[in-house]
């Protein structure tokens, strides 16, 4: 049994240092060479300040904004640090709500978001997406009729025609890879970029 | 349910069948010691390895031996890791300044990194330096799980051999899966992932001024490097708290797809890896028909549950399938069969938060947990669990036709349905044990996050997962705690050496049987029949275990929400 020592011991510092060291380090340098922007979390920028990044969801509450799915992650209290409080979209600690389905939390909640959403257009149904907080609390998108039921709130808001607004939102409408995985889509950040461009504020 | 759904299944099924074949038959050259196209470069560095550690590969081990090795290999590789991350504020490579990992939670995290589990009781951006994250986190995922391949390959071993001792040499399986196998599709498939928008860097977090001007930091860091190796050695503890379900962790349909594809690769391919060295690729083909049809039935469950919604959800007036806790970009079909697959692999990684599922929804996952991971399985693990299996199967119909049974030219005798018993027997007894236990501790329930019969299932999935070594979650137990870090770490070592030892004594008896030609009284062990008789054989022992348990969590779940209650 002694004898299996050594090779236990040898084996696994050489092995750590081909796995832990010298790969992440060479696909960290490989990538930096090639892929420089996904390498580093694919950040937007504009007018050279960091605004986001196009993987990540970030919170919108403004009505000239088109808004995100809700988002269930936490930040600390600052009143109180020991303690968490509800801080949407904070992407250093991602997490879902893990609410189950005969969960009364849940229910109350959606219920009281569908009841927003109805008052603020009546003449679509509410799509799910928009009431229901993703996996990550990070999604950056939501579903092309989730956009566009937003329109009619965001053209008031910007004073622009609901056609215009609603042109944006074709424009950014993201199909299926291939037409066959995954689920249409819209960058909610990507649309309120292009709509602050079209209209600033 | 929509026909797009069920083409992007039926694509899934495609591409993985399709990688059975090559895949076994590279890793069978591998571990049969032969040259292969990657020997001019990694050759020296095995030898190298060989070298320093004082390793005769030509030299191979008793059984006992080899056991041996492995546990101390883990004994080593436990105590490296839990002294990473208790050191980690004063180790390099951590700019968001992560704090020592608390003791009892290094203990949970490196156990569950040495067993192949990878539970989660940690959120790795908000608790693991980059330092932990490479050479702790990354590395394990690497060698647990080359050590499960290797131990499936020994067991093989078994089965081929004819009056022999040995079943190969561990540091040699060890190494060459690592080197041969794991690290050169890891490196093509981190390239991918990046390119997809994976992560990579050393760099901090990055702070951004929002639109509406708020301030948002964003986690990065060296995620793809880890991503790959944890989706292909059915790793899955994330690099994130959310793991898959990150933008980061997996950015696109695409990089879904693929990650899914690697969860069941080598697995898949271990069947054939089996048909191969036993002689007769059409036992490795029938292996593979059982887990097939147990994956489909799975599948067609959780995405018919999902895709009709929770009772309060539709009637709110909400249609599309029950969207809370999945990510847009996934949709329902493929975080339906994310879950199917990452469960029934013992691969762990989630995109979407498995405790918002429905309750049959979530079910299934739970289900091919309790069945021992055995539908295609843990890199490995999911072999030698099915063969465990085979062998109760085979025993049974030996019973029932009154002859000694017989697999691939070895005798089943008493000693092998004991072992075999032993393994089956000990992870329900982990999972309901524990359990029960923490539903009558006042401390142990107060860590659950939905009232109800779902806070049981919470607690239930939990041990469930920790003792089939797959480390998903019904996230919202806080499993942070004293009790849950002991007692679910105890599940995971049981889970995993009390299941690896008595397949290492079947591995021995087998190749120290004679092998024995097929003769007119031999069951078939290629067709339908043996197909169906392991299937019964495995829900038979399965559902009697723990349907019980079963009734107590979803299913009463699933009648409260058609009733329209909630807690």
């Amino acid at each position: 049994m002694l004898r299996e020592i050594r090779p236990a011991i040898v084996l696994l510092l050489g092995l750590t240092a081909i796995t832990g060291l010298g790969y992440p380090l060479a696909m960290t340098g490989i990538a930096g060479a090639i892929m420089p922007s996904q390498a580093q979390g694919s950040l937007i920028e504009r007018d050279g300040k960091v605004v986001g990044s196009s993987l990540i969801g970030q919170e919108f509450k403004g009505e000239e904004y088109f808004h995100g799915r809700p988002s269930a992650t936490l930040g600390p209290d600052p009143q109180d640090s020991t303690k968490t409080v509800p801080q949407p979209y904070n992407a250093i600690n991602s997490m879902g709500s893990n609410l189950g389905p005969t969960s009364k939390a849940l229910i109350d909640r959606v219920k009281e978001d569908v009841e927003k959403l109805k008052a603020e257009n009546p003449s679509m149904p509410v799509p799910i997406d928009l009431v229901t907080t993703s996996g990550s609390g990070l999604d950056p998108n939501i579903s092309p009729e989730g956009a566009l039921f937003q329109v009619p709130r965001v053209a008031k808001a910007r004073k622009l025609p609901e056609d215009r607004v609603r042109q944006l939102v074709t424009e950014k409408i993201e199909g299926r890879f291939g037409g066959l995985l995954g689920e249409p889509r819209v960058n909610v950040l990507a649309l309120n970029l292009a709509l602050d461009a079209a209209s600033p504020k | 349910m929509t026909t797009i759904g069920w083409i992007q299944i039926a694509l899934y099924c495609g591409v993985v069948l399709a990688l059975v074949k090559p895949l076994g038959g590279y890793m069978t050259s591998v571990f049969n010691g032969e040259r292969t196209f990657l020997s001019p470069i990694l050759r020296p560095v095995e030898a190298g390895l060989y070298w320093i550690g004082g390793v005769d590969e030509k030299r191979e081990q008793h059984w006992l031996t080899y056991t041996v090795a492995m546990l101390l290999f883990h004994v080593v590789g436990f105590l490296s890791l839990y002294a990473i991350m208790r050191l980690q504020a004063v180790l390099p490579f951590n700019p968001a300044g992560q704090s020592a990992v608390a003791e009892d939670l290094s203990f949970n995290t490196a156990i569950s990194f040495v067993t192949n589990t990878n539970w989660q009781n940690y959120g790795g951006e908000s608790t693991m330096s980059y330092l932990t994250q490479m050479l702790g986190l990354t590395v394990h995922n690497f060698l647990s799980a080359a050590a499960g391949i290797a131990l499936a390959v020994a067991l093989i071993r078994g089965f081929a051999r004819s009056s022999m001792r040995t079943i190969g040499n561990f540091w040699v399986d060890i190494t060459r899966c690592t080197l041969y196998v794991l690290l050169p599709i890891c490196i093509v498939y981190t390239l991918f992932l990046i390119w997809q928008g994976m992560p990579q860097t050393l760099g901090a977090y990055v702070d951004a001024t929002t639109l509406e001007g708020a301030k948002q930091t964003i986690a990065v860091g060296p995620v793809a490097s880890q991503v790959a190796i944890k989706m292909l050695g059915t790793n899955g503890g994330g690099f994130f708290n959310a793991n898959a379900a990150h933008p980061f962790e997996n950015p696109t349909a695409l990089s879904n797809f693929i990650q899914m594809i690697s969860i069941f690769a080598l697995g898949a391919a271990m069947t054939n890896v089996f048909g191969r060295m036993v002689g007769n690729p059409r036992q490795g083909w029938a292996i593979l028909a059982v887990m097939g049809v147990l994956f489909i039935t799975g599948v067609a469950i959780t995405y018919g549950a999902e895709a009709s919604g929770t009772t309060g959800l539709n009637a709110l007036g909400l249609t599309g399938g029950n969207m809370e806790g999945k990510e847009l970009r996934f949709g329902i079909v493929a975080s339906s069969l994310f879950a199917v697959i990452t469960t029934a692999a013992s691969c762990g990684a989630v995109n979407a938060m498995h405790d918002s599922f429905t309750a049959i929804g979530g079910m299934i996952p739970l289900i091919n947990m309790q069945l021992g991971e055995i539908i295609v399985g843990g890199v490995g693990a999911g072999l030698y669990g099915m063969l465990l299996f085979v062998v109760l199967a085979i025993f049974v119909a030996g019973l029932m036709v009154g002859r000694t049974p017989e697999y691939v030219g070895k005798k089943i005798e008493a000693r092998e349905v004991k072992m075999a018993m032993l393994a089956i027997l000990v992870l329900p007894l982990m999972y309901l044990g524990w359990t029960a236990v923490a539903v009558v501790l006042p401390s142990a329930v107060a860590s659950m996050a939905n009232a109800g019969p779902h806070g049981f299932t919470e607690v239930l999935y939990a041990f469930t997962s920790a003792t089939g070594n797959n480390g998903s979650a019904f996230g919202g137990l806080t499993g942070n705690t004293f009790f849950y870090n002991l007692t679910l770490a105890s599940s995971m070592f049981v889970g995993r050496f009390f299941m690896i030892v008595p397949a290492m004594a079947l591995a021995g008896s087998l190749a120290a049987k004679k092998s024995i030609p097929a003769s007119a009284g031999t069951l078939p062990t290629t067709g339908g029949l043996f197909v169906g008789l392991v299937i019964g054989v495995i829900l038979i022992i399965g559902g009697l275990t723990f349907f019980p348990a079963l009734a107590l969590g979803p299913i009463v779940e699933h009648l409260a929400m058609t009733a329209s209650t909630l807690f």
